[in-house]
Parts: C-alpha cells; structure tokens; sequence
C-alpha cells in the first residue's frame, strides 16, 4: 500500500543546527565572528592583513581560511598576527557548519575577541550554509563589475555588511556605482557598505572602527 | 558544485521520515526548490541515482517542483520576475522585497508500507 508523507523539512536543516551550535559556542565565550564571503581575487585576505594591522594588536584575533588547497592565506593571516587555521576543503566550493566547528575546536576562544573566517572564493555556494557566524560580510571590489548584484543575488540578498574594495580603481574601469548600489538596495535595503581600498588604506579606518564596535558589543554582553 | 552534500542531506531526511513511518520503501520524493536557491536538478539527480543505491530510497523518483523568483515592489505592490532588472520596472523604486524563489525544502515523500522494512543492519548500511 502506497502512502504518502508530508516531510516539509529544509534540506539544509543538519547544517542550520550545527551553525546553531557554534554561535552558542562563540557567544560563550564572547567572541564575536565574521564570514568574509567573496570572489576569487576580490581581496578577503588583504582585508583580514590591513584590518589585523589597523587594530595593532588591541585584539586576539584568530582566524580561519578555507580554501580548496594550500595554506597560502592562513599563512598570511598568521603573519599579520592571527591565531591561524586552514581548512582544504578539498574540492568543496564552501565552507559549512561541521567544518567550522572542526575549526574552533583547534582554537582557544576564551582567548579570542574576534574571529575572522575567510570563506572559499566564490559568489553562489557559500551564501546557502550557514556557519554560525555573527556577521556575514560581503567583499565587492571594483574591478569584477557594477553588475554583480543582479547576477549573484543570493549572496547579496544574504549578508550583514558589504565591502567594496579597490576603490583607488575606480578611475581605470568601468564601474557605475549608482547601478551597482541600485542592485544591491533591492536586494539587501538599508546594507552598511564600507568602501575602502585594502592597497592605499582609503575608507579603512570606518570598517576597522565599525569592527572594533562589535567586538566591544561582543564583550560586553558577556 | 555542492549537490553532493545537497543529496546525501535529502537521502537522509527521507530515510528518517520513512523509519518512522515502518515504510517498506520509498518510491518518490517531492522536492520544492526555489529559482534562487542555486540547485540545478540535473547534479541532485546525477548524485541521487549514486547514493540511493542500496537504501530504501534505491530507484525512488525526485520530482522537482520549481518557485519562479518574483519581487514585489514596497511603494506601487507589484510583482514581478527580477530577471531583467531587480529595480520595480512599473515605478523604479529599489525599495523591493524577494517574496518567493528562495525555498528549499523536501515536501514529501512516498513510501510502501507493504513491504516489510529491512533489519536494522540494512538501514545503517543504508545510512553509512
């Protein structure tokens, strides 16, 4: 006998509850989090280097690269001063839940006031796992195109703040910034947006001070 | 590119619901998908025809029931599909809410309960 089953269960429902579990975690521990999502090349490490290097070590700051292969960012964080773990995640074209929790179980977060989480390049997979993170940034930058909102939507419609780097580029290409901010309102209205350019320090000292708010915030809600 | 993971997490989202149903089988899923969800049909059922194998799912049909996406403009109401542009086209505004296209969910599945259900060591067989 044939019978159906009303399931009505999202799919993605395991990794909803384990992003669940590691902000309990993080929350904790009063570590306040962030899931730098971007292209390949829109400047995630450069941004997590000039952001370590502009807070001058008034934080612990851990981070945590994930990529398909090398330790090349982790590498790069660690230099600038981070508490360093790289994810490979072999293949996979995002981070998920159960990564990051493999992840900060390698990191002391009661000696943590900021975690960094520099999610793989890429603009479709990352937005649909959810990590667990207190923020999920967005990075644009200049040279990929004014057209970005309206062709990944997903992941525009999906993030806390936004970041438009390598401004100081804006003269060289074209890049309508009416139109780009026109997509992005549509999608995510009323988005903070920070821009900046990790190359000639432009526009940083907002996003750094705007960072350093929700580490406080962070902190004291513990 | 992550419908690997997509499908295994649907395998076993029908799995458990047909354990507690004492289902012999299952023998169609329906799967609600939205347009912006960014899951492509054909790589869940690529990777279905592969794990389903030697569970109670093995052979069971995907049906796909596919959300257009639509927005809805905040300051004249209408709605409309956000292909060509995601401003409102009746009156401009960017002040627009996404109102379907983002779902992603199993609906249903169907399953034999004539069949007697496999021993427990089939089933984490099945799981693993």
């Amino acid at each position: 006998m044939s019978q159906r089953i009303t399931v009505v269960e999202k799919i993605l429902g395991a990794n909803e509850q384990l992003a669940a579990a590691n902000r309990c975690l993080l929350d904790k521990a009063a570590v306040f989090s962030l899931n730098l999502m971007a292209s390949p090349g829109a400047g995630k490490t450069s941004l997590i280097e000039q952001t370590l290097e502009a807070l001058g070590g008034r934080y612990k700051v851990a981070a945590v690269d994930g990529d398909v292969a090398t330790s090349i960012d982790a590498d790069r964080a660690a230099a600038a001063g981070a508490h360093a773990v790289q994810i490979n995640t072999g293949g996979e074209c995002h981070l998920d839940a159960v990564m990051l929790s493999q992840a900060l179980a390698q990191i002391d977060l009661d000696a943590t006031d900021l975690l960094i989480v520099e999610n793989v390049g890429n603009l479709i997979c990352p937005a649909n796992f959810q990590l667990g993170t207190h923020c999920s940034v967005l990075i644009a930058s200049v040279p990929e195109g004014d057209d970005k909102p309206y062709k990944y939507p997903g992941m525009y419609q999906g993030v806390d703040a936004l970041v438009i780097n390598k401004v100081d580029l804006l003269p060289y290409v074209e890049f309508d910034m009416d139109y780009f901010r026109r997509g992005v309102e549509a999608l995510n209205p009323g988005l903070i947006s920070f821009s900046l350019s990790c190359r000639t320090g432009e526009g940083l000292s907002e996003w750094t001070a705007w960072i350093a708010q929700q580490v406080e915030r962070q902190t004291e809600v513990e | 590119m992550h419908e690997l993971m997509i499908t295994e997490s649907l395998l076993e989202i029908a799995l458990r619901h047909a354990r507690e149903a004492q289902a012999g089988r299952i023998t169609d899923l329906y799967l609600v998908i939205g347009e912006l969800s960014s899951v492509i049909d054909e790589s869940v059922q690529f990777y279905w025809d592969i794990i389903c194998e030697g569970t109670l799912a093995e052979g069971a049909t995907l049906h796909f029931r596919r959300i257009p996406a639509a927005m809805a403009c905040q300051e004249c109401s209408e709605t409309y599909d956000p292909k060509v542009d995601l401003t409102c086209p009746t009156c401009g505004s960017s002040n627009v809410r996404i109102v379907s296209g983002q779902e992603f969910y199993l609906e249903a599945i169907d399953v034999n309960t004539e069949e007697a259900a496999p021993s427990a060591s089939t089933y984490s067989g099945a799981v693993a």
